[in-house]
Parts: structure tokens; C-alpha cells; sequence
């Protein structure tokens, strides 16, 4: 959703660290993305195309990890993944669960020149 | 060869910033505020209107009205007495920190307890974006069908309290209680919620008292 102002934040977000780092250009970026989190890979890099052009991102690949949802159950600890037709428990059917991975939505880390 | 360089920084980091920002300015204040978000026609300026007089003057309330045009909810929110401040979005799906950080100065927010923000009518968007208010609190009104809590995960995960409106509907529209009420337990369990009707009044005491509740426990 909004991936024109979520790539716009992966630039924003690059620059500055490769800024600071002094690259002349930066060569891949990695970014983890959870389950929960929607974002379309290909709008990403649609954009992406267009608004790096002429800064120091331009012609950077974009990888992207993709975290799978993972839920913890509050009654009886089991952990396990979710189906899309419901986040209880599989073990205990409790609806007491927990997300512990899925929500994740950030750039991990750059390679520079 | 490529020197790695490692961020972890979050993609919404900005957003999240000016939120805490903004929750910094409420708190100075000693405002309780709530984001308010429901699809467009679940009754949210209504809702807040009908909270007003369940309050009985016990809270001095004050409302950040977002739409994408017009300053229709901010008037009638300013004729039932109520501070009200208007953003116009002009095509942004849902309000964000930025806007609500903006609108703060106009707010007279020292002589106020609790703020009441009435996002863009989205049962999408606004789900992604912290605006810096204590809690969120989603709208789901009866005619939208008992299927939304499955429908609309990130949502309904993302609140701390659920009103269900216009429950005086509940003899004419098909509506699963028992359905619905499984499709947010297995979300969000525990989640408190309000059976209300702001037409009729039923069950704005209890979410009112709530409220003072909330305030108080500031």
C-alpha cells in the first residue's frame, strides 16, 4: 500500500546512510518485509526505477527478504504459522496468540562503493 | 567490492518520529487522544457527537476533524459545542503524522482532557500510519456486514478498542453477532468493545464512562 511514499522512505533512508559513509553508489539494498506487512515488490521497484535516477541509488538492485508470519500462543507456548483462515492456536485452539514475526518493514542493510 | 552497511531502520521511521512528537505534545498537555477510524458512513462524526453529551461536561473534549474536502465534520462538530480543527488531506487516503502535527497549534489543547481524532473514512490506510494519539479505535457499524474483522486483518489487529454501531439496525440487516465477534477475538484477544447506538443512545454510558476511565488513568 503506498508504495510510491514507501520507496521514496527506502531512498530517503539509503541516502543518508551512504551519504554519511561517503559512497560514490550504492550497489544493493536489503529490505525485510514481514507477512503482515503488504507491500507489492514490483510497484516498489516500478518506482524505484523513476526516483533514484540521478542520485547515487540509481541502477541499485533491491532484495527483498520475506519474513513469514509467525504467532506464539499466550496458553500454552506453542509456536506456529498462521493459515489465512485463522491466527488460534493448533495445538490448544486458544485465540489468545501473539504475533511474533510478520510485522516487519525495514531496510536491513546497503552494500556501497 | 561492496562494503556492507548495516541500517535496520524502519520504513515508516519518519512517521513514526513526528508520532512521538506528537504524543510528547499531548502528554505535556495532559490530553488523552484517540485516533478514530472506520469506514466512510460507520458513523464517526455522529459517534463523537453523541460522546459529547454522554460525557455530560465530565471531560473537556476537543475533535482534529480529516477529510479529504470540505470542512463538513468540523462544523457540525464547532455547532455541538465542540474545539474543532479541519485537515484537508486533498487526495491522501488516511491522515498522518505529519497533518496531525500541523493541526496541534491550532487545538486549544491545555484546556482540554481528551482529543478525539476523526481519521479519513478508510478501513485500509489509516491502519499503517501512527499519528502520535494514545490509542486507536476502530468504528465497525452493523451494516457493513459481520465478515470485516476477516476481511480487514491489519485493522482490526491494530486497535485497542472496537465500537460496534448502529446495533438499532440489528433486526433488519443480516448480521452474525456470534461470527463476528469470533473474526475479532481470533485478531486482537481480549479486545474491549462497545455495542452502541448513537441514535438511540444505547450503550454510550458505558463507553463514555470508559473513556473517563481512560483519562483518568492518564
Amino acid at each position: 500500500m503506498h508504495e510510491l511514499a514507501v520507496t521514496q522512505s527506502i531512498l530517503d533512508i539509503s541516502l543518508r546512510y551512504a551519504q554519511k559513509a561517503n559512497a560514490k553508489r550504492i550497489v544493493n539494498i536489503h529490505l525485510v518485509i514481514g507477512k503482515f506487512s503488504s507491500i507489492v515488490d514490483d510497484s516498489v521497484q516500478f518506482y524505484w526505477d523513476t526516483i533514484a535516477k540521478g542520485t547515487i541509488a540509481e541502477g541499485a538492485t533491491l532484495h527483498f527478504e520475506r519474513i513469514p508470519a509467525e504467532m506464539t500462543c499466550l496458553d500454552c507456548g506453542f509456536i506456529f504459522e498462521p493459515t489465512d483462515e485463522t491466527f488460534a492456536c493448533p495445538q490448544c485452539l486458544s485465540p489468545k496468540v501473539k504475533i511474533t514475526k510478520g510485522d516487519e518493514f525495514r531496510v536491513e542493510s546497503i552494500d556501497i562503493e | 567490492m561492496p562494503q556492507r552497511i548495516s541500517i535496520v531502520e524502519d520504513i515508516m521511521s519518519a512517521n513514526d518520529r513526528l508520532a512521538g512528537e506528537n504524543r510528547e505534545v499531548f502528554d505535556k498537555a495532559g490530553v488523552f487522544a484517540i485516533n478514530i477510524m472506520a469506514s466512510p458512513g460507520a458513523g464517526k462524526t455522529t459517534f463523537i457527537i453523541k460522546t459529547l453529551e454522554a460525557l455530560h461536561g465530565r471531560l473537556r473534549m476537543g475533535v482534529i476533524e480529516g477529510d479529504l474536502a470540505t470542512s463538513i465534520d468540523a462544523d457540525k462538530a464547532a455547532a455541538a459545542g465542540l474545539p474543532a480543527v479541519q485537515i484537508n488531506t486533498g487526495g491522501d487516503c488516511h491522515l498522518d503524522a505529519v497533518m496531525v502535527s500541523n493541526a496541534l497549534p491550532a487545538m486549544p489543547l491545555d484546556n482540554l482532557d481528551l482529543v478525539l481524532v476523526e481519521n479519513v473514512g478508510n478501513l485500509v490506510c489509516p491502519a499503517s500510519f501512527a499519528l502520535g494519539t494514545h490509542i486507536n479505535v476502530l468504528i465497525a457499524s452493523i451494516p457493513e456486514g459481520d465478515d470485516k474483522p476477516y476481511k480487514y486483518p491489519g485493522m482490526y489487529r491494530g486497535v485497542q478498542a472496537l465500537v460496534i454501531s448502529k446495533i438499532d439496525l440489528l433486526p433488519y440487516v443480516p448480521f452474525n453477532m456470534d461470527y463476528f465477534r469470533h473474526g475479532v477475538e481470533i485478531l486482537n484477544p481480549g479486545l474491549v468493545t462497545f455495542p452502541v447506538s448513537a441514535k438511540t443512545g444505547e450503550g454510550m454510558e458505558v463507553w463514555a464512562d470508559w473513556l473517563v476511565e481512560q483519562v483518568k488513568g492518564k
